[in-house]
């Protein structure tokens, strides 16, 4: 067990500022006030642009001085011709967008690498939580009552790994975090948040 | 702070129209001090009925057009930056345009002015700009015909331009824009007193024409939230229907003191010649599709729209913002909720000021580091 610095209160940015190379171009979906990408511009001198569907957090990200304009996750990447940037981040987004997987592959084509840092539904307090009392869950990582969460989807470490598995993506790294530590045992019982990265190996023809 | 206006005049500009035109005078004003790099200058584009008086207090006491946007740390810092704006090219305050004198003839130019574009207007800020010794504006910014000028800048002269701010404007006349513009052309034309434009001489200008338009114009700029938190059917000055054609309701005296008060400014044949110059605007033209006429702009952009504004909506916003984005230009952009219609522009300054101001200061914390970087 290692421990995670937090950037800006959270631990998962702390790992993706690692993850990130520098001077490289980097989009991030659902960026909020674009903290992340205002710390990368700054130690690690990338090209930053960002998405944010919020208008107050939009403005706050571009009074910072970051490229982010308003809009919706799936038309943001639409716009954009194959292989722009070097690395998109999708930072406790996934689940809450329409799509996911159109939303992963759309980030693949676009990107060259992908980083997605989501909450795992599979952790032990959620099955508890469930278990016990047989409700939708509700725990610290997934607060909300059911009729009002934003999240549309939920997802567990197992159901990414074989999702990337059966889309034939290449992880590259796979980072697994327990508050402000990184554990690597039973990831999907004990990790709260997954950090993953990954991308589409080249076609050979 | 009280601002003098200042004049430039220029040998001679050739239009898009195929007409040179002789002996131009710009009068335009600036606030703030120009850095000995030059790095800091930031070029203001007025909308339709603007003009170079943009900040500060003139000698009449009156404040600038976008006083609450430019000066001392607002968004348009003139402690950092140095902030110019001139009177538009066919515009009645300065500039020549069809009021002014034809040297050939003696007399006004009125009707024999010659069409003039959005892009006649911004060679000739370019050409001002050169005369001052600028080789790279640190920004260029504006509303509405603002805005294409803007847009114009970056299109013509992308080496010129660090960063733009189009703002609540759009790339091209729609339909809907023009048929307003035409409304307007016809009530100033319809006037018997327009006279073919000669009215210089009679002293006796369209005025009636002149202010109808200007009420058309005006309920473009509102939105029906703003109009209804305006006035709703409140009454002017009476507590029942006069039953006759007088004013009864409170929007209809804005409007008439709003058209005659626009009589005593602006002149009926400028009125004519600038809408037209919107009405024909469309960047892409000459130059092919809008994605490639911003292919070469290192230029960092800004877009800014109104949830209220009709007639400059948020789609033709978007449009442009789409277009750098699949270029993959620097684009940020953010539509701000306002109830004031195409006038928030002027009006909503509080959030328009904050990122207007944090997106130059860090355009011109990199322009200084690529500087210092040069020079070393």
């Amino acid at each position: 067990m290692a421990f995670v610095h937090a950037l800006f209160g959270r631990s998962d940015y702390a790992i993706i500022g690692e993850l990130v190379e520098p001077k490289s171009k980097v989009l991030d979906l659902g960026c909020g006030e674009a903290e992340l990408l205002a710390w990368l511009k700054e130690h690690k001198q990338v090209e930053a642009r960002g998405v944010e569907l919020s208008a107050a957090k939009v403005q706050r990200a571009i009074a910072r001085g970051v490229s982010v304009y308003q809009g919706d996750i799936d038309e943001a990447l639409a716009d954009y011709p194959n292989a722009t940037f070097d690395t998109i981040i999708l930072s406790q987004t996934l689940q809450e967008t329409q799509h996911p997987l159109r939303v992963l592959t759309e980030m693949l084509r676009v990107g060259r690498t992908a980083i997605v840092a989501f909450p795992n539904f599979g952790h032990w307090r959620v099955r508890v939580s469930h278990l016990f009392s047989g409700r939708a869950p509700k725990t610290g990582l997934f607060p909300y009552d059911w009729h009002s969460s934003p999240n549309l989807h939920y997802l567990t470490v197992q159901d990414f790994e074989s999702l990337a598995n059966e889309q034939g993506w290449h992880v590259d790294r796979r980072i697994f975090l327990a508050g402000q530590r990184q554990i690597s045992m039973a990831p999907n019982l004990f990790a709260e948040v997954a950090v993953y990265m990954f991308h589409k190996p080249v076609q050979k023809n | 702070m009280i601002v003098e206006s200042q004049q430039a005049r220029f040998p001679s500009i050739a239009l898009d129209c195929g007409v040179t035109l002789h002996n131009i005078d710009v009068t335009y004003e600036t606030y703030g001090t120009l850095d000995s790099a030059k790095s800091n200058a930031i070029l203001i584009l007025h909308a339709f009925s603007g003009d170079a008086h943009a900040a500060g207090v003139d000698a009449t006491g009156a404040p600038g057009w976008w006083d609450n946007m430019i000066g001392p740390a607002k968004a348009f810092d003139t402690n950092k930056y140095f902030v110019i704006c001139s009177n538009v090219l066919g515009g009645c305050r300065g500039t020549t345009g069809p009021s002014s004198i034809d040297a050939a003839t003696g007399k006004p130019y009125a009707m024999t002015f010659p069409v003039i574009t959005i892009g006649d207007m911004v060679r000739l800020q370019k050409m001002l700009i050169d005369s001052l010794g600028i080789e790279r504006l640190l920004a260029v910014a504006g509303g509405s015909m603002g805005g294409m000028q803007v847009l114009e800048w970056v299109a013509a002269y992308p080496e010129s331009v660090r960063c733009a701010l189009p703002i609540a404007s759009t790339w091209r006349h729609s339909a809907q824009q023009i048929a307003f513009n035409e409304v307007g052309r016809q009530a100033v034309m319809f006037d018997p007193d327009w006279n073919n434009g000669d009215y210089y001489s009679t002293s006796k200008p369209p005025a009636r024409g002149l202010s109808i338009a200007r009420m058309v114009g005006h309920i473009t700029y509102m939105s029906d939230e703003s109009m209804r938190q305006k006035f709703g059917r409140r009454l002017r000055d009476k507590n029942a229907f006069g039953f006759d054609f007088e004013v009864d309701f409170e929007v209809e005296s804005y409007l008439r003191y709003r058209g005659a008060q626009f009589v005593d400014r602006f002149d009926p044949n400028s009125y004519l010649f600038i809408t037209k110059a919107m009405d024909y605007f469309d960047v892409t033209q000459g130059r092919g599709p809008l994605p490639t006429v911003f292919e070469k702009a290192d230029t960092r952009f800004l877009v800014i729209s109104f949830t209220s504004d009709w007639l400059y909506p948020t789609y033709q916003s978007l449009e442009i913002v789409r277009a750098l984005r699949s270029r993959n230009r620097e684009v940020a952009f953010v539509e701000l909720e306002s109830n004031y219609g195409h006038d928030a522009f002027l009006i909503e300054v509080g959030e328009q000021m904050e990122i207007v101001r944090g997106f130059l200061a860090s355009a011109f914390k990199e322009t200084s580091a690529g500087l210092m970087k040069e020079c070393a």
